[in-house]
Order: structure tokens, then sequence, then C-alpha cells
């Protein structure tokens, strides 16, 4: 349906556009004038017109049209006195029989008779929307051919919409972060306004079940993130102490001794590093680094659990080598040429221009740079889902099981979600709290970088 | 004297510079070494695991199609074939698998075969519908535990217990070996069939198709509104609080976790819209809110790398500003904002997290047609079934990862390709 709709669409406005064009020169011709604008400028009007219209409509029929079916079909259901149903199974249930009437067999009788009134509504509502994006393109057209008069300077009106277009364009952008930042908000009181915030952020208990029977008092939930927070915190110095010697050590090397082919070589390379998905690095810890960390731990003594902090922390770590290099290598480049050669200048050897000037004269950028992976760290989700385990464990022990803010958001949303308890909107508070640890150390490590960059530009 | 031992200080303590110095390149070097090495390790693991997904083994099996059995009769029309009871012809074969079988050991012998016997028997006869009355050899899939104990993947030498196969099914599985009834083809399945339980009949085709209809929409939202707000924070925008709030919005949701929006998509996409749940339309949308800031970054740095001049000579003949943007500038970008929006559908195709939000997790076991239909993901996929206890889907994990990382190695390579053909220097 939707693809012969768009050549609908596609037809209605290239019809429009000969329209337009050829009724301006018409126009022009009767009256004896010139036309303020090109023939293909009043085209592109009534093209307009036609188009946002017509999408308009498309839109809005793609997002509602099922919705409002459902809720018709539901709404004229006959419900059997004293049954249970579950509304989502019932709707697949009738839409199976619209789609294969063969699925029919043995279905009850209200059913059956949901069934055919679903299938004839879509009928309907097909040719309505068909019928409607023709009549919304005719009016479209209408409005637009009355101002296609030689005196209406078309481009002018043209290119203030294209301003309007792109506009809307750019504001996507904040549109996203509002509607970020607000859904997070939204679901995140109605979670506190079950669970105190206090307790949230202070408690040491996460045991996020909730009573299944009404007054059962054994299964009481409590939301406490502290050992969640910890557990973040354990992964990313794991997975900090593996990435910042690494990526800062290889960043000084390309920067400062690696010939011009090695790093020509070593950073496509490291890229690829950088554009492996997160969930293969998840099944490298998995498969290989966990059983490694088990066996390692067995063999000094510690018993280690087969998914750990250790296991998921170290391959994160390699996951963010490339991005302290790269980083890092940007920051060593930018620092000026006069430092090093002053250095040379007094004896110096590289290694100690390196230690006593480059760095010191980078470590700015550098501090920004490993905020920046802290950051990346912390939102990194498939790789602490695989490997980190999903036990609210509050330890300092790398070889245990710990859990994460993103592993507890993918926990409490796998699955039902019923939008009624603590334990689904609890992915919502965390969500939050990621959201803004994030966003101040993002906002933090650009502050320093801009400031350092312009200290020696 | 004097002078000679500060003439071997100082020599000395320049040799210990040196040395230094040496050492300090040798940590760097190694570093760089270890960081590769691991870039080798991780794809030698994966390529090690996953190559055997791409071969299944099948078993030879001898069906008697008989028509009293099957009740049909050699003139029978084709829905009627469709009707034949082949699972008792299915049932027979399994009984004379072996000659003199006890009842216990059928129930054995059956497990050795694929879930999917039934329809290999039925397509063969729909194939050759000649066979009636005949009795054929043909060959089968063989089960998961079948498939892994022959490609070594699961071990033999393990208690009974904690296998799958007890020694009665391994002995027969051995006596196949020996009379060569059973062989390992090219498992066309891992391509054509969609997610399933059980992992010998398990493919990538449906989590393909649906992240090829996420990408899709990615494109289609991504690209256009990309090529817009660069265009216009590039050539327009006035100098003000907006357009710099704009920016600054753009660089740090640029550094927004994806999980978090995944709960965009959940909490405006499908709570408020109401948009339909684990489809790619979803999907899609909120990966192109999410690499829409890295799209925007590359085109953005692609029309700052046209020169001025060429804006200027279309101003200077009488072009307005509109269009000299757009019939001079923007043409000249577009290789550039492609290879940006190539590399951002790559970050796009491999992010997991979001997806697993909105639902594209759900097991879907048949293979999407189109952007409001449930489908699954190439990475949620792999996450499905890296999850999974069954020992057979970890190869496919490896395998599928193998299809994803090949996948994006195109994309870059056409990123490549048009980045050095189209690419001009000024």
């Amino acid at each position: 349906m939707f693809f012969w709709s768009l050549v609908l669409i596609a037809v209605g406005i290239f019809s429009s556009f000969i329209y337009g064009r050829s009724r301006i020169k018409l126009n022009s011709k009767k009256q004896g004038t010139k036309s303020k604008s090109l023939p293909n400028y009043y085209a592109q009007y009534v093209l307009m017109w036609c188009l946002f219209p017509a999408l308009i409509v498309y839109f809005s029929w793609a997002i509602f049209q099922e919705q409002i079916i459902q809720n018709i079909v539901i709404s004229n259901f006959e419900f059997i006195e004293g049954a249970a149903y579950n509304e989502g199974l019932l709707l697949a249930e009738i839409r199976n029989v619209a789609n294969n009437p063969s699925f029919a067999d043995g279905k009850s009788v209200e059913i059956i008779n949901a069934a055919s009134q679903y299938s004839s509504l879509r009928q309907i509502s097909q040719i309505a929307f068909y019928l409607s994006i023709i009549i919304i393109m005719l009016l479209g057209a209408l409005y637009a051919s009355r101002k296609l008069k030689p005196e209406f300077h078309a481009q002018h009106t043209i290119e203030r919409y294209i301003q309007y277009i792109l506009i809307f364009c750019s504001s996507v952008a904040i549109f996203t972060t509002i509607g970020i930042v607000f859904s997070l908000i939204f679901e995140s009181l109605r979670f506190f306004a079950e669970v105190s915030i206090f307790e949230f952020l202070f408690s040491t208990e996460w045991y996020p079940f909730i009573p299944i029977r009404e007054g059962q008092t054994a299964a009481e939930g409590s939301f406490g993130a502290v050992p969640i927070f910890a557990g973040t915190f354990l992964v990313m110095v794991v997975a900090m102490c593996v990435a910042a010697p690494l990526g800062l050590l290889t960043a000084i090397y390309l920067a400062e001794y690696a010939s011009q082919r090695v790093r020509k070589i070593v950073k496509p390379l490291l890229e690829i590093l950088a554009g492996i998905p997160t969930i293969v690095y998840g099944f490298f810890a998995f498969v290989s680094v966990a059983p490694f960390v088990k066996a390692f731990g067995q063999s000094i003594g510690i018993d280690a659990s087969p998914t750990s902090a250790l296991a998921a922390g170290m391959v994160m770590g390699v996951m963010i080598i490339p991005f302290i290099s790269s980083l890092s290598d940007d920051v060593i480049n930018s620092v000026p040429q006069s430092l090093r050669e002053g250095s040379f200048g007094i004896g110096a050897n590289k290694a100690e221009t390196i230690k006593k000037v480059i760095l010191p004269a980078a470590l700015p950028g550098i501090v920004g740079a490993f905020l920046l992976a802290i950051s990346r760290a912390i939102g990194e989700t498939m790789i602490v889902v695989v490997a980190a385990g999903t036990a609210p464990n509050l330890t300092g022990n790398p070889f245990e099981n710990v859990t994460t803010v993103t592993v507890q958001i993918v926990v409490a949303l796998i699955g039902d979600q019923e939008f009624d308890n603590p334990r689904t909107l609890s992915a919502f508070a965390l969500g939050l709290v990621l959201f803004v640890i994030t966003l101040f150390l993002n906002i933090i490590a650009l502050q320093i970088v801009k400031r350092y960059r312009e200290r020696y530009e | 004297m004097n002078n000679s031992v500060a003439k071997e200080k100082i020599v000395s303590l320049r040799k210990k510079r040196s040395l230094e110095d040496m050492r300090f390149k040798y940590y760097g070097f190694t570093a760089m070494c270890l960081s590769l090495a691991v870039l080798v390790f991780l794809l030698y693991t994966i390529f090690s695991k996953g190559y055997t997904a791409f071969q299944k083994t099948i078993v030879l099996l001898e069906v008697d199609y008989n028509q009293e059995v099957l009740k049909l009769t050699p003139d029978s029309s084709d829905e009627e074939m469709e009707k034949g009871k082949f699972f008792r012809v299915k049932k027979q074969a399994i009984e004379n698998f072996f000659p003199d079988l006890s009842k216990s050991d059928i129930k054995l012998i059956k497990k050795l075969f694929s879930i999917n016997l039934d329809n290999e028997i039925k397509d063969y006869f729909l194939e050759n519908p000649e066979v009636i009355n005949t009795k054929q050899q043909i060959w089968v899939t063989a089960h998961s535990d079948v498939d892994q104990l022959l490609k070594g993947n699961s071990r033999r030498d393990v208690p009974e217990d904690r296998r799958k196969l007890n020694d009665i099914q391994l002995s027969y599985v051995d006596q196949l070996v020996e009379e060569n009834r059973v062989k390992q083809v090219f498992n066309n399945f891992f391509f054509t069939k969609a997610d399933s339980r059980h992992p010998e009949i398990a493919g990538v085709a449906g989590s393909f198709m649906g992240s090829l209809f996420t990408l899709f929409t990615v494109f289609i939202l991504s690209f256009p509104i990309a090529i817009g707000a660069s265009v216009y924070l590039e050539e327009f925008a006035p100098k003000n609080r907006i357009t710099e709030l704009i920016e600054v919005n753009i660089s740090n949701l640029a550094a927004v976790p994806s999980i978090v929006f995944g709960l965009l998509g959940l909490g405006v996409l499908l709570n408020v819209f109401g948009l339909p749940r684990s489809t790619p339309l979803v999907g899609g949308s909120v990966l192109a809110l999410m690499t829409l800031p890295t799209i925007i970054i590359a085109c953005r740095a692609s029309l700052k790398a046209v020169p001025p001049s060429i804006k200027e000579g279309a101003l200077a003949v009488g072009a307005t500003k509109t269009q000299a943007v757009f019939h001079h500038v923007v043409p000249l970008a577009l290789p550039g904002t492609l290879t940006g929006t190539i590399i951002g559908l790559a970050q796009a195709l491999g992010e997991t997290a979001p997806l697993i939000m909105i639902g594209m997790i759900a097991f879907i076991p048949n293979i999407p047609t189109g952007l409001t239909e449930p489908s699954a993901a190439l990475p949620v996929q792999i996450y499905l079934w890296v999850e999974s206890a069954e020992r057979g889907f970890q190869e496919k994990s490896a395998a599928a990862i193998m299809v994803i990382l090949i996948f994006l190695f195109m994309m870059n390579a056409i990123a490549v390709f048009l980045r050095n053909r189209f690419e001009r220097k000024w």
C-alpha cells in the first residue's frame, strides 16, 4: 500500500510541476507581460503546495491507521462475560485470521466477526487514504494556481520556503534533545513517585522485584542503585587501566616516533578496531576473555565467576584504545613544533622532550580525551550485557560478577513491558542518571579541549 | 684526573639517557603492537569459531514414497499432494533406518534428524512427483547435536549425562560415518532462513533483511535532514544564540550513549506516537536520530571544503544566495556528504542497544518483507545467539559476525571509493 501511495504522490508532484509551468506561461502570454520569475519557480511553488500536504497525510496515516482500526475493532468486540482476555493476544489473533482466512478454522464466532470487521476497516481505510491524498494534492494545487500570475514573485517565496525547510532540518537536533530529556524526566518522575529519590541514589539494596499478588510482603522490591553505580565505576576503571596506557603510548609512538609509512598502515587498522560493532566485542569477551579470566583467577586461587568485571572491563578497554589514541594523537600533533625544537636545542633527547615538554603541554587535551573515553565506557552497553553479568554486587573485586547502569536498563526492558510498575520505570531513572553524567563529562571535556586549542592557535 | 672522571660520568649518563630513550620508544611500539595483536586475535577468534557454521551435516535416508502410506495416487493434484501424509513416510523411513530397531532405539534415532525432516521429505516429493511408489535415497539435514559432534565442537569424552547425545546415539553416528551415510555440505539454510529455536535450521536471512530495511529507513530520514541542517548551519545561519545552541546541541548529541536513544524511541515513538513495536521503521528512526550528528559533522566538513570563490563567482553573476548554494556548493560537496552518510550508516548497522529497547529483540522466525513488519536485525540476532545456551548457536553467532563485518567492510570500501573517485583537491 505504501509503495503505491508513494508512486501516486510522485505522479502527483510531477504533474503539478508540469501544470504550474504551462499555466504560468499561458497566463503571462494572456497578459502580455513577462513573469517576474522563471517559469520553473512557479512550477516549484505548485509542487511544494502539493507535496507537503500530501506528505503530512501520508505520515499521519502511516502512524495512526493501525491504532485507530485496532481501537474500533476492540471496542466493537463482543466480550463474553467472565472470560479473561489479553488485548494484545486477541488483536494478534484477529489480525492472523484476517490475513489468512485458513486460520479461521476452530476460532470463535466473535473472533471471526472481528476479523472480518478488521479487514473491511482496512479496505475502507485504504480507499480513504488514496482519496484523501488525491484530494489534498488537488486542493494544494488549486490554492497555488491562484497565485500563478506574472506579477507574483515566485522565486522569493520559494527561497523563503527553502529557508523554512532548512531551519526545520537543523532544529531536528534540538527536538531530539527535548524528546530525550522529556521522555527521561517524565517516566523518571513516575518512578520517583513510587520509590523515593534518596533510596534510589543512596541505598545499597537493588532487588527490582515487584509483588505479584496484592499485599505480598516477601517480594517487596527495593531500588537502591549504589551497587549498580559501583559496578559501572569498577568496569570503567578496569577499562581505563587498559585503554589509558595503551592508547596514550600508541598515540605517542605514532605521533613522535613512527615513520610516515607506519602511520599510514597503523592508523586505518586502528580505525577498524574503532569501527567494529560493540556486540562483536561482547562476543569476544564472552567466548575468549571471560574463560581466560576465570582460568587465570583459579590459577592464582581466586574464585572467579564466568562473567566478571575484569573480562568486560578489559575488552571495553580494547574498544576505547583507538578512541583515546586518535584523540591524543591530534592533541600531541597540535603542540607547536617550536616547543620540541627548543627542547632539542638544549640537548634533550626524544623521550625527555616527550615526557618533560610535550606531555605537560598537551595535558589538558589528553585529560579531555580521557574524559570523553570515560563517558564512552559508562554508556557502553553490549559488552557489559554479555560479559559482566546482572548480579548487583557491591564489591571492589574485579573477578566478581557486577552489573552496570546500562545492563540494568536492558534487563528492565527486555520482555514484557508494563509501564505501571517501578521495575520497568527504573530503566528511565537509570537512563536519566546515565544521560546527565555523560552529558556533564562531555561538556567538561569539550570545554577543556576548546581552551587547549585556543592556547596554541 | 678530575677531567676523566667527569667525562666518564657524562658518557655513562648519556648512555643511560639514550637507553631510556630507546626503552620509551619500545614502550610505545609494544603498546601499538599489543593493540593490533588484539585486533588480529579478535578476528582470528571469530573466524575459527565461525567458519564451521557455513557447513552443515546431512544424512542419507532411504524414503519409501508408497502411495498407500502417503494416501495419494500418481495422478493427484498439487493441492492433494500438499496434504499428503508425509509424516507417516518419515516415520517408516526412520524405523527402517537401521535393520532391526527396537522402539526405544527409534526414539533415539529420531533425534539425529533436524526438526525440518518432514518438510525436506515433502519438498523432495513435490519437486519430483514421479518418485511415487519408489524408494529414494535422499540427503536430509542432521540434528544440530550430530552436526556439532562431527564438526568437533562438542566433545565426546565427557560423561554421558553432560552430553546431548548418549552412548547409543554416538554408536549410531559412528556407524553412519563408517558407512559413508553422512557428509558435510554448504549450509544453504544459514543464508536462506530466518531465526529458529533449532540451530540446524537457523539462518541470518531474516535479520539481514531486517537490517537492510532499517538502514534504508536511516538513509531516507537522515540524509536529507543532515544535508538540510548542514547547509543551513554552514551557509545561511545568522551568528546568534539560537545557532550556537543548535551547534552545542549537535556536538553533545554525538556523545549521548546509544542506549539513551533507545529509551527515547521507547518513550516517544512507541508510547506516545504508538508506532508498531519491533519494526525497522521505528528502529531506523531511532538510529537515524542517533547517527544524525555524525552525518551532519561530516557534511559540514565537506561543505566547508568547497572554496568560497565558487559561491562568490555565482553571486557575482547575479545568482541569489539560495541559487549559489544549491546550484554550485552543494553539488560539489555531494560526494563528501555521501561518504559521511555511508560512514554514519556503518555505525548504525552495528548498533544493538537501541534496537533492543524498541523490541527488535523479539523472536521472529520469518523473513520480513516491509518496513512495518516485526523483524530482527543482524547485531541483535548475534546477541540472541551469543546468549543462547544451545551449543550450535555459538558458531552461528560467530558466522553472523563475519557477515556483519563483511557488510561493514563493503560499506567502508564504497565510502573510500567515492572519496577517491569524486573528491576534488582545490
